[in-house]
């Protein structure tokens, strides 16, 4: 049982941080307010868990312009997905 | 009480995976109307096709340029009022979910719906005015259903299992070619109704 505590992953504790890797699983890349549609979330509330999640390395951004305004298209790197489906093996095994 | 957390943590996972990446709001309406359409549609191609003729088995075709302007006619305005409907039952569709109609989903799906579609559209106009009419039904049907195929990785599940369907029955109309009227009638019009009342059962809740 402490095993599998050990695995889950304080970073995606949170709901909102939670939908954010959970898009970027099955999505190469998502922009903000792709992000922000889909998790019903307000600028200030996603753009703080972003930050959270590319300071553990697990999100990653590129930005670009699109008719002049810029864009940010956010990625999952490999490092995040890895510890992501890890996070979710420790769920299912504590369901078990 | 800990196990609660994590099932409905589980759950969210899955609908935001889900919601991202498909488009869902497929309606089975849509379906039933379009497949009525092209039942309508194919009579009335049938209408024109086969007057001449005794027999009703075996059709060997034969078509005026008079006739072929009637047909690509009835074919244009069955085309256009299927995707009405199914345009107008779809936003509807996506309206009582609240979601956007024009998003990133929608462009995804039709974008891959459309490559095989449109290759197999120009195909079939290409063979159509060099007068290989009967390839026409079988390969309308076979690049439907790739088109399916390919866009099933983009909405509900259901459509795979159609375009495969759609494909098997075209490579029979291949070889039954003189049928080809008949099986196009069973591929746009029955499958159609069969799945748009099953997933209308399915989803409407």
């Amino acid at each position: 049982m402490k095993e599998i505590l050990k695995e889950l992953n304080k970073a995606f504790e949170n709901k909102v941080r939670l939908g954010i890797m959970s898009a970027l699983m099955v999505n190469d890349h998502l922009d903000f307010n792709s992000l922000k549609e889909l998790l019903d979330v307000t600028d200030g509330n996603l753009a703080s868990h972003l930050r959270s999640l590319e300071k553990s390395k697990y999100v990653t951004f590129k930005k670009e312009f699109l008719n002049r305004k810029p864009n940010t298209k956010y990625y999952a790197t490999t490092k995040g997905k890895e510890a992501f489906t890890r996070h979710i093996n420790a769920i299912e095994q504590l369901l078990k | 009480m800990e196990k609660e957390k994590y099932l409905n943590d589980l759950r969210e996972i899955k609908d935001i995976m889900n919601r991202s990446s498909r488009f869902l709001s497929l309606s089975g309406l849509s379906g039933i109307s379009a497949g009525i359409l092209a039942l309508i549609g194919a009579f009335a191609a049938y209408q024109i096709v086969y007057t001449d003729q005794d027999y009703q088995s075996y059709g060997k075709v034969t078509i005026t340029p008079e006739s072929l302007t009637n047909l690509l006619i009835i074919a244009v305005v069955t085309l256009m009022l299927s995707v009405g409907t199914v345009i107008y039952f779809t936003t509807r569709e996506t309206r009582k979910r609240n979601q956007k109609i024009w998003d990133y989903q929608t462009r995804r799906l039709l974008i891959n719906l459309a490559i095989p579609l449109i290759t197999g559209g120009i195909l079939c106009l290409i063979l159509l005015f060099r007068g290989y009419i009967g390839l026409v039904a079988p390969l309308t049907l076979i690049f439907y259903g790739l088109a399916l195929v390919n866009a099933s990785k983009y909405t509900l599940d259901e459509i795979r299992s159609l375009g495969l369907a759609e494909i098997g029955l075209g490579l029979v109309a291949a070889h039954f070619i003189g049928f080809g009227l008949l099986f196009w009638s069973i591929g746009f019009g029955l499958l159609h109704i069969a799945y748009g009342i099953s997933m209308h059962l399915k989803y409407r809740s």
